[in-house]
């Protein structure tokens, strides 16, 4: 505790506000009810930066940097949104509707989707660039959940909520760049995991209906998240 | 709204969908008496006649783009009409006839004229226009003006893009329907 942690005044949207400089510019906009939109962050587990949702303008700053991993600091002037921000938020979700197959009208997660809202709040109303319509698996081999990788976005929540909640380190991601997958043990079947504890932790974190309870139909599959803050708290976990 | 109305000429077509979209467009119930003064429907399921008339104003597209026949008539409505809408999640995005894509067309048809019949097993090829490679969303065949997502689009959306188009305003469908809705 020797670390002094400085409280620091900077602009968001021009507006002043303060914030220590140990918190991201995601959590000090979210404090001040300035919203940013995000999709691989998700609060009680850490920063990841991958999705680049949450992309902002920092004044004196020539590229865009994610809210979630960039840290307050005095005097910085920070801007949300502008036609920019928005439109390579358009672009990215784009990207990721046309990367893999995400038919959400015959979707588990129809309705409670993170990737179907942020679409619709960020005005996405087709995907301009050409389908690639790949050939994914769907592991239905564990016996109360299912993976559907045609429904993934790679937002890694999965596999940071079981290794650092659930402390099981059941998933890892495979290969990379467009080969990318989320994969259980190493590259084993789900259901055939000796390390998964059938906790279910991974499938409530997951934003779209990639990750699922088994015996869910279309639109069904509502993620119950209340146990990550109440983890958080009992095991004195902060930021 | 001006005191001389002027109809515009409306065509619709269901390519590869299920003509839910057309269904939720009449789910628009009396409603569809306010946009009768300002529209005149042309062609369509709605409408008897078997040629793609000139001088549309506006085409209302439902469906992926799945076969020969599907390409040749929205590039034909396409060439014919001013405002090309595609409505719906088949049309916007593919959706389910875009299923079929990373299964392959063989696959397909192996299950579904040979699997899963039990007499006369043969890909049919007489009268049946021929599939794509895949099931595509329009406005990668043709340039779309707008699109309403949706599977279907609720009625109260379809109602309100076309009463704001009567009306001579581009509405934003996003702020009424979304993918899956």
């Amino acid at each position: 505790m020797s670390k002094v942690t400085r409280v620091v005044t900077l602009s968001i949207n021009d507006q002043e506000v303060t914030g220590r400089e140990d918190e991201s510019i995601l959590q000090v906009a979210r404090q001040h009810d300035i919203d940013i939109p995000t999709l691989c962050f998700l609060e009680g587990l850490s920063g990841w930066g991958s999705c680049r949702i949450c992309l902002i303008a920092v004044e004196g700053v020539p590229k865009l940097l994610p809210a979630c991993m960039t840290y307050c600091a005095e005097g910085m002037k920070v801007q949300t949104e502008n036609e920019q921000i928005k439109a390579y938020r358009k672009s990215i979700l784009e990207l990721l509707f046309s990367e893999r197959n995400h038919i959400c009208s015959v979707c588990v997660s129809n309705g409670a989707c993170e990737l179907q809202s942020l679409a619709q709040k960020c005005g996405v109303d087709h995907v301009s660039l050409p389908y690639r319509f790949p050939d994914y698996e769907v592991d239905s081999s564990h016996n109360l959940f299912r993976n559907d990788h045609n429904r993934c976005v790679l937002c890694t929540r999965c596999i940071r909520v079981c290794d650092e909640i659930e402390g099981a380190h059941v998933w890892d991601l495979a290969d990379r760049g467009i080969d990318a997958k989320v994969i259980s043990d190493l590259n084993a079947p789900w259901g055939d995991s000796e390390t998964c504890t059938n906790c279910g932790k991974c499938v409530q974190v997951c934003p779209t209906g990639a990750l699922v309870q088994k015996g869910t139909a279309v639109a069904e599959m509502h993620k119950r998240r209340a146990f990550l803050p109440y983890l958080n708290a009992m095991r004195g976990n902060h930021g | 709204m001006s005191d001389t109305i002027t109809k515009i000429k409306v065509a619709t077509i269901w390519i590869d969908g299920c003509s839910g979209c057309h269904m939720s467009f009449l789910d628009i119930d009396e409603r569809i008496l306010d946009l009768a003064p300002h529209i005149d429907m042309v062609y369509g399921p709605l409408v008897d006649l078997k040629e793609i008339p000139e001088g549309l104003d506006l085409v209302i597209v439902e469906g992926a783009v799945a076969n020969e026949a599907d390409l040749h008539h929205v590039l034909e409505l396409r060439k014919k009409s001013k405002f090309m809408i595609a409505l719906g999640d088949c049309a916007v995005s593919g959706n389910v006839p875009s299923m079929r894509n990373p299964i392959g067309q063989e696959a397909c048809f192996e299950r579904a004229y040979f699997e899963n019949a039990d007499t006369g097993q043969q890909i049919p090829t007489n009268g049946v226009p021929a599939l794509l490679k895949n099931a595509i969303p329009v406005h990668q065949a043709v340039k779309v003006d707008l699109f309403i997502q949706g599977c279907p689009p609720p009625a109260d959306a379809i109602f309100f893009v076309l009463s704001e188009l009567v009306a001579g305003r581009v509405p934003d469908p996003t702020k009424v329907t979304r993918f899956g809705a």
